[in-house]
Parts: C-alpha cells; sequence; structure tokens
C-alpha cells in the first residue's frame, strides 16, 4: 500500500491559476490604491470599449435565396422590428425597413416571396440628391442617415428606386440605445450597423439562420474567401433594376 | 452693523402726534413707514444676506442633480459643465459616420452612469441628471427627441461594474477559480 501524500505535487495547472491570481490581485491593488488613476480609464483601456471603426477595406452586401424564403415567413421583419425599436404592428405612416414581397411571373404563374430593404448602393441616388450631407455611405458600404443633420426634405425618399426610406411623421417614444430615431427625419435599413460594428451579423440575417431557412448570407464583397463572395462567385446572383448601375450591396438568386 | 437706510428713516420719519388721528393714518397706509419697521426689514435683509454667504452655493439657487452610479467621470467635473456638448458633438460624427462606437465621450456610456437610480433615465423626472441642469440654465436638448434616454441594461451599468467591464471580468474570473479550485481539493 502506498503512503499518501499529506501534501499532493502541484499540478502545472495549478501553478498557473495561482500566478493569474497574483495578477489578478496586483491589477485589483493597482485599481484600489494607485493616486490619481481614473478607475474609467482603467476599465475602458482593459476593456477596449471603443471600436475600430468602419473599414474602407470592407464592402459589406447580403445575398438573398429567394429560392430559400418561403412565402408567408417574415421572420426577418419582425426581428427587425424587434432590434430596431420599430412598432410591432405599423400604420399606413410608420417606418418601414424591410418588407417581404411577392413576384409573380405573369406567363407561368410562378410565384416567389422575397425580402426588399435599402439595397446598399455603391452610387446611391438618396446620397446624390441629398441637399444636407445627412444621406451618406459609409467607407464601408453601408448607406446610412444622419439624423442629426437631415431635414427631413425627403428628397432621397423620392430618389430612391427601392422604395428602402421612410419619414417620421409621430413622435416617436420608447427608442433603443443603439437605434435613435425621431419625428421629422428619414430613415431606413442600417443593415443593423450597430451590431456590425461589434462584429455580429444583422438581425435579419440572423433570423433567419435561426428559423432555419439560411436565405440571406451577410459578409464582406472585397474579401474573396467570404462565404458571400464564394456564392457570389459560384452561383448566378442579380441585382434588383440592374439596369440603374448602382452596384447594390444586396443581391438575389432565383429572380 | 446698521444699516444706512435705516439711519436715513429714522430721520426722515417725524415722531407721531399723540391724539392726531388723521396724520396718524397718513404715517401708516401711506407715508413713510415707522422707524421700527425699518429697523425689523433691515434687520431681516442683514440676516438674510448673511445665511446666504453661510451657503456654499451664495444667493443663487442651484439645480438639484443626482449622483452619477459610480466612479469618476471622463472628464473633470468643471471640464464637463462647461464643455460636455463640444465633446458629444465631436463624438457623434465619429460614431455616425466612422462607426466609432464605445468611445470615451459616447453619449450612451454617459447615459449609462448618469441614469437616475429610481427613474433609470437621465431625463424621466425634473431631477434627473440632464434635464435638472438644461432646465435651470434654460438651455433646450434636442438629444432625447430621437435617443434613448435609459440605459439597455437595468442594472450595473458604469463600466467599472458593467457586465462586460473589467472588475466584474476579474470577479467572474475569480469565481470560477474559487470553484475549480474547489473541485480540484475535493477531489483525491
Amino acid at each position: 500500500m502506498n503512503p499518501v501524500p499529506s501534501h499532493p505535487p502541484k499540478k502545472p495547472a495549478q501553478q498557473e491559476r495561482r500566478g493569474f491570481l497574483g495578477v489578478a490581485a496586483a491589477g485589483l491593488a493597482g485599481i484600489l490604491l494607485a493616486p490619481g488613476v481614473r478607475l474609467i480609464e482603467i476599465a475602458q483601456a482593459a476593456s477596449g470599449t471603443a471600436s475600430a471603426g468602419a473599414n474602407p477595406k470592407v464592402r459589406w452586401g447580403m445575398l438573398i435565396d429567394s429560392t430559400k424564403c418561403s412565402s408567408g415567413c417574415t421572420d426577418c421583419v419582425t426581428a427587425c422590428r424587434t432590434e430596431n425599436g420599430l412598432p410591432e404592428n405599423p400604420g399606413p405612416t410608420d417606418a418601414q425597413w424591410i418588407r417581404k414581397i411577392e413576384i409573380k411571373e405573369v406567363r407561368t404563374g410562378k410565384t416567389q416571396s422575397l425580402p426588399v430593404m435599402c439595397q446598399h448602393c455603391a452610387e446611391p441616388p438618396c446620397v446624390d440628391v441629398c441637399p444636407t450631407g445627412a444621406s451618406f455611405k459609409r467607407a464601408d458600404g453601408i448607406v446610412l442617415v444622419d439624423k442629426h443633420i437631415c431635414i427631413g426634405c425627403r428628397y432621397c425618399v423620392m430618389a430612391c428606386p427601392y422604395k428602402a426610406r421612410s419619414f417620421i411623421h409621430e413622435p416617436v417614444t420608447g427608442q433603443k440605445p443603439d437605434v435613435p430615431r425621431g419625428m421629422g427625419t428619414v430613415e431606413g435599413c442600417t443593415m443593423c450597423v450597430h451590431k456590425v460594428d461589434r462584429g455580429e451579423q444583422p438581425a435579419c440575417v440572423q433570423a433567419c439562420s435561426d428559423a432555419g431557412h439560411g436565405a440571406i448570407v451577410f459578409g464582406n464583397l472585397n474579401d474573396p474567401e467570404s462565404e458571400i463572395s464564394k456564392r457570389v462567385a459560384r452561383y448566378a446572383t442579380r441585382q434588383i433594376r440592374e439596369d440603374l448601375k448602382l452596384d447594390t450591396g444586396v443581391r438575389y438568386i432565383g429572380i | 452693523m446698521a444699516h444706512p437706510q435705516a439711519k436715513r428713516s429714522a430721520r426722515a420719519a417725524p415722531p407721531p402726534l399723540q391724539g392726531a388721528a388723521p396724520a396718524a393714518r397718513r404715517s401708516r397706509f401711506c407715508g413713510v413707514p415707522r422707524l421700527g419697521t425699518w429697523v425689523l426689514v433691515s434687520g431681516l435683509l442683514v440676516a438674510g444676506v448673511a445665511h446666504a454667504v453661510d451657503q456654499p452655493g451664495g444667493r443663487v439657487p442651484k439645480p438639484v442633480i443626482e449622483a452619477a452610479r459610480s466612479g469618476q467621470c471622463v472628464e473633470d467635473p468643471a471640464i464637463m459643465r462647461r464643455d460636455h456638448m463640444k465633446y458629444l458633438k465631436h463624438q457623434r460624427d465619429e460614431t455616425v459616420h466612422g462607426g466609432v462606437r464605445g468611445a470615451k465621450y459616447s453619449l450612451k456610456t454617459c447615459i449609462e452612469c448618469h441614469a437616475s437610480q429610481t427613474t433609470q433615465s437621465v431625463a424621466a423626472t425634473k431631477t434627473n441628471f440632464c434635464v435638472s441642469c438644461h432646465s435651470f440654465a434654460a438651455v433646450k436638448i434636442d438629444c432625447f427627441e430621437c435617443h434613448a434616454t435609459q440605459p439597455s441594461r437595468t442594472s450595473s451599468f458604469h463600466p467599472l461594474v458593467h457586465p462586460a467591464g473589467t472588475t466584474a471580468r476579474l470577479s467572474q474570473l475569480v469565481r470560477q477559480l474559487g470553484a475549480e479550485t474547489a473541485t480540484a481539493t475535493s477531489q483525491p
């Protein structure tokens, strides 16, 4: 019978843990003791809260496979409303960032269902017509409205061939902290820019894949290794109103 | 210290005549007040001034400002009082056009720290952080016609106590390690 040692030999993992505890204690002591050190700066420096910002080498885009998009499913629309604080049951004058449309080929009667939202054009007409510069394209290709300088003239609403912009007529309450919205300004799909900046996917893409449809792929069109670029290279994709040569960031399969 | 007005009024006010009813009525209702009244008023004034000087704010009333949740503001309070709008305006362009989020002067982080403990908001009631000062200074703010006045999380908003913050992460790791150590020692 082997005698049981009173002190078992230290395992490397335990030593690592002790080392970490020492570092953690030193860090805590630094937080508690160092005079003149602003705690918020330590916290912000350590957690690295500020995001890097829009990368001009990136072109965000979406690929929507209308063959996988079923008629009557509105998961993407619901997710958009929830994420961005839009009204659950929109009235006729409420904002609409994404909508489901049914298209039908007259001759054959074949119907298809697909979501339409801001197409995030490379040459956006809404940006061309904006008199104040409020409608703008970010460095990474996302087209947005800067509501601080939007005067609510609605030129962009008229200029957009996709009916993607809405004007807010009524006072808004209960906004989400990440999605400010207010009366007298124009708004549209932001490609969930607050989520994209955090490294997440837009809400509609997430909802579609969570529901098991997987009809929307989101990614960087400039990166040849991204899933969206591979699919765009392999399958025939189309833009809505290609004749306008707007080079949309949202592309469709099967229309 | 005697009030100069009190002296002047003492000289100006004639002693009221006994039995002269019309003169007494005049002095009481439309003439110069009596010496006693002047002494009383000036005494009250002196006392009031002394009381106001004793207070830290002087004679000017100050807005009721609710304390922030914890920790230190991103800048010295005196600088923030004067320049917070410049920081916010600069940051808003960085955020909207440049996509820089969670920066030092982000309005969202301001709101997370300064939201009232009772209303969870910076602009729900008159004593809430932003509104109390702005109504006092009579400066209208448009921020909250679009921006949310409440943080998305309802507890522990400050970066130091934030679920994603350093302290929270450290304590979580320490707890985790404690649990691991406990299981390690309980095993033979």
